[in-house]
């Protein structure tokens, strides 16, 4: 996808970047707005209060452009493409709220709620849903896709958590915190397309996993239901992953 | 030859339904048959579900008594997790029950059945309905409506939503009562006891005008089965399984509803997705039984409360016993919603009423849990199964509805019995079957769990089988 892999959140680049980054000025709708080497136009929007929807992408880890509900426009770019992995340079000049961006952000999210089992009344992440508050913003009120509702089974066999595969986005935020982060790499996705599953070492159940260390990172950036502490009833599940940039602070300084 | 009458759909009831009356070669009614013709599969589909999902779940199959349906959910659940629910949380989940049993009663009485109570049984359709009632008795409709208000403005002011409300969890409630809002609650109550005691003097000044409706509506000696309470009194959310006999005598007391399947058994019929359940020691059809106001207030000794009490004692009763006519019903939900006021003020002066300890947490303990309450209709019985990683494998839901399916069958029997002559249905008749029905205060959506339109058809069949007349709405 468009832009340098250079990983904003990578500790040692921030290092870097606290001593001689690179200033830019790039236009985001039309306003010019000073940035940094390093960032992405999704960082900027962000800290500009600038609203680009996003599911997959999370600070603290590394961004992979999977649920491209963040595509912009940009111009000289004849086709989408996604904030989250476009990084800033000079004279980069993006839109991110056109009547085509809202139209195809508009599929996206209808794809996504079409594709399993969102049925927000009785999901244990009611009210506290990053795909529910992004419905909300972009004013979904329908889909226009038939539900497939592909009855795909619980794993509850963690003594703590479960991953409810019907209510998963496949967004990988899991997998990347568990990998990036705790380093144990337990999920991974397992199978291609449509049938991809989160699944813990490389098709157990969660609870006979060898790697799993219970921390229970995964659950917390999670932006769905998907996974869950176990015994949490419906609208009970509230995410704090606000731990996650502060970990990521501590560990650039080394602490 | 047999020919047939086809009520389809029936009116102003919960749910969607249909009536059949069978005629014999005289023409008189031979048998008449209730089908809930819709069916919905709850007990399949929550099947992998985590548990702690299943009283938002269940919460579903109804929007009137969402509110029983997450409480007796929630009760299983405290079976499986096999917690002691703190006490404060056990009050606030009454107050939520009884505020549920009000909201349903003022839609029964006043939005259902005061149109044919206040405008007679035959009089003209396009009037017999909540709005003739406030053309015609402003008041009246106006009371009825702020009574259902304030039913469900409790259920609000504690769960924050007044239809299907999260906030029954398993172990206990989502959050505690604010003392605003217990004040907020306490205000209502002085509006609610005066709106329902002018209802009662009302409709006992004019019982005397429906000694026929009386005479045939579902009046026949059957069983009564409700959950009462250790004392005798009545007890929506945590009573005792009672059931006594057309004459009053004790047939159960006191037996654990967690034991359900030892005193009822469940029968299926061809014709209907609505099981038919009857007591197990004396088997099917004998064992036919009502539940509801009517059979609750013939098995406890006493309410409870003083106006309450008082109320039922004011009853003009034939004999000692217990009343047979469903026409009865009507009166005891005004009964019932006079205790429910009174109760919930008691409840909310518990000096624990504002504790914040208001949820148990356990991993599930139980893979099995039965939780039963009184629900508006009669009572409520979820019975699951869950594996040693907390999803459901297993559930049975026995609806209120169900168990009086023996008897509305033969309630609309006796009806038509007394008022069908020929092959023809007139309006007013059609009106009486339905009528009969909504005494009962059915929810066939609730019953089998069937998503529904608000209608019902009656048919005339003749021996044949032939089609002689078919009214719907």
């Amino acid at each position: 996808m468009g832009g340098h892999r250079l990983p904003a959140c990578d500790p040692q680049t921030k290092k870097l970047d606290n001593n001689m980054s690179k200033e830019f000025t790039i236009r985001i709708n039309g306003r010019d707005i000073p940035a940094q080497e390093g960032e992405t136009v999704l960082d900027v929007a962000r800290r500009s209060d600038i609203y680009i929807p996003a599911l997959c992408h999370l600070k603290g880890l590394s961004p992979v452009g999977a649920c491209r509900l963040c595509l912009v426009e940009v111009k000289g770019v004849s086709r989408l493409v996604p904030s989250c992995t476009t990084y800033v340079h000079e004279g980069l000049d993006v839109i991110t709220d056109s009547e085509g961006i809202q139209k195809c952000r508009m599929v996206i999210l209808q794809l996504l709620f079409s594709e399993r089992n969102h049925t927000c009344s009785v999901c244990v992440s009611n009210g506290h849903c990053e795909l529910q508050a992004i419905a909300e913003n972009l004013g979904m009120n329908y889909v226009r896709y038939p539900y497939r509702f592909p009855a795909l089974k619980v794993d509850a066999s963690h003594e703590k958590y479960a991953i409810d595969h019907n209510r998963c986005v496949l967004c990988t935020r899991c997998v990347r915190v568990c990998k990036e982060v705790e380093g144990a790499h337990t999920l991974e996705i397992i199978g291609r397309g449509v049938h991809s599953l989160v699944l813990a070492d490389l098709d157990g159940l969660w609870g006979e996993s060898q790697t799993c260390t219970g921390c229970g990172k995964c659950v917390q950036v999670c932006p769905t239901g998907a996974l869950f502490e176990k015994g949490k009833a419906v609208g009970q599940m509230k995410k704090r992953n606000e731990f996650l940039p502060y970990l990521m602070s501590m560990r650039s300084l080394n602490r | 030859m047999t020919r047939q009458i086809v009520i389809d759909p029936i009116t102003r009831v919960e749910g969607h339904g249909k009536v059949t009356l069978y005629l014999d070669d005289s023409g008189e009614v031979r048998d008449a048959r209730l089908h809930v013709t819709q069916f919905r599969g709850f007990e399949k589909f929550c099947e992998g579900r985590p548990f702690s999902e299943m009283p938002s779940l269940t919460a579903r199959i109804c929007g009137i008594c969402p509110v029983s349906h997450s409480l007796a959910s929630a009760k299983a659940c405290d079976a499986l997790l096999a917690v002691q629910v703190p006490r404060t949380a056990q009050n606030l989940r009454k107050i939520l029950n009884l505020a549920q049993l009000l909201q349903s009663h003022a839609l029964s009485f006043f939005h259902l059945s005061s149109p044919d109570l206040l405008l007679g049984m035959e009089s003209d359709p396009a009037e017999r309905n909540v709005f003739g009632v406030i053309r015609s008795h402003p008041s009246l409709a106006r009371n009825g409506i702020r009574l259902r208000q304030i039913g469900q403005q409790m259920i609000e002011t504690l769960g924050a939503k007044r239809i299907h409300s999260p906030w029954v969890i398993p172990g206990g409630v989502a959050g505690p009562l604010a003392s605003e809002d217990r004040e907020a609650l306490l205000v209502l109550i002085p509006e609610a006891l005066s709106i329902i005691q002018e209802t009662i003097e009302w409709f006992r000044s004019v019982l005397n005008q429906y000694t026929e409706e009386i005479r045939t509506f579902a009046n026949f000696p059957t069983l009564f089965l409700a959950l009462v309470a250790g004392d005798g009194h009545l007890d929506h959310y945590d009573g005792r399984m009672r059931v006594i006999d057309s004459e009053g005598n004790r047939l159960l007391d006191q037996a654990d509803p967690a034991q359900y399947a030892d005193y009822i058994e469940e029968w299926v019929e061809p014709d209907s997705y609505l099981k038919s359940p009857c007591y197990k020691p004396m088997g099917y059809p004998d064992g036919i039984y009502r539940v509801g106001s009517l059979a609750r207030l013939n098995a406890v000794d006493r309410c409870g409360t003083p106006r309450a009490d008082e109320a039922w004692k004011e009853l003009p009763q034939p004999n000692q016993g217990p009343l047979l006519s469903s026409f009865h019903y009507h009166y005891a939900r005004l009964v019932e919603s006079l205790y429910a006021v009174e109760r919930i003020e008691e409840i909310l002066h518990d000096p624990d009423i504002l504790d914040d300890r208001v949820c148990a947490r356990a991993q599930p303990n139980n893979l099995e849990g039965v939780g039963a309450i009184e629900a508006p209709r009669g009572t409520l019985i979820h019975h699951y199964r869950i594996d040693k990683n907390g999803l459901m494998v297993w559930a049975n839901l026995i609806v209120a509805t169900g168990h009086n399916n023996l008897a509305m069958n033969r309630g609309i029997l006796q009806v038509a019995k007394e008022y069908v002559k020929g092959d023809r249905i007139s309006e007013g008749i059609l009106n009486r079957i339905e009528a009969v029905i909504r005494s009962f205060d059915p929810c066939l959506s609730c019953s089998t769990h069937a998503l529904a339109r608000m209608s019902l058809q009656i048919q005339l069949l003749a021996p044949t089988g032939e089609c002689l007349d078919m009214v719907a709405r």
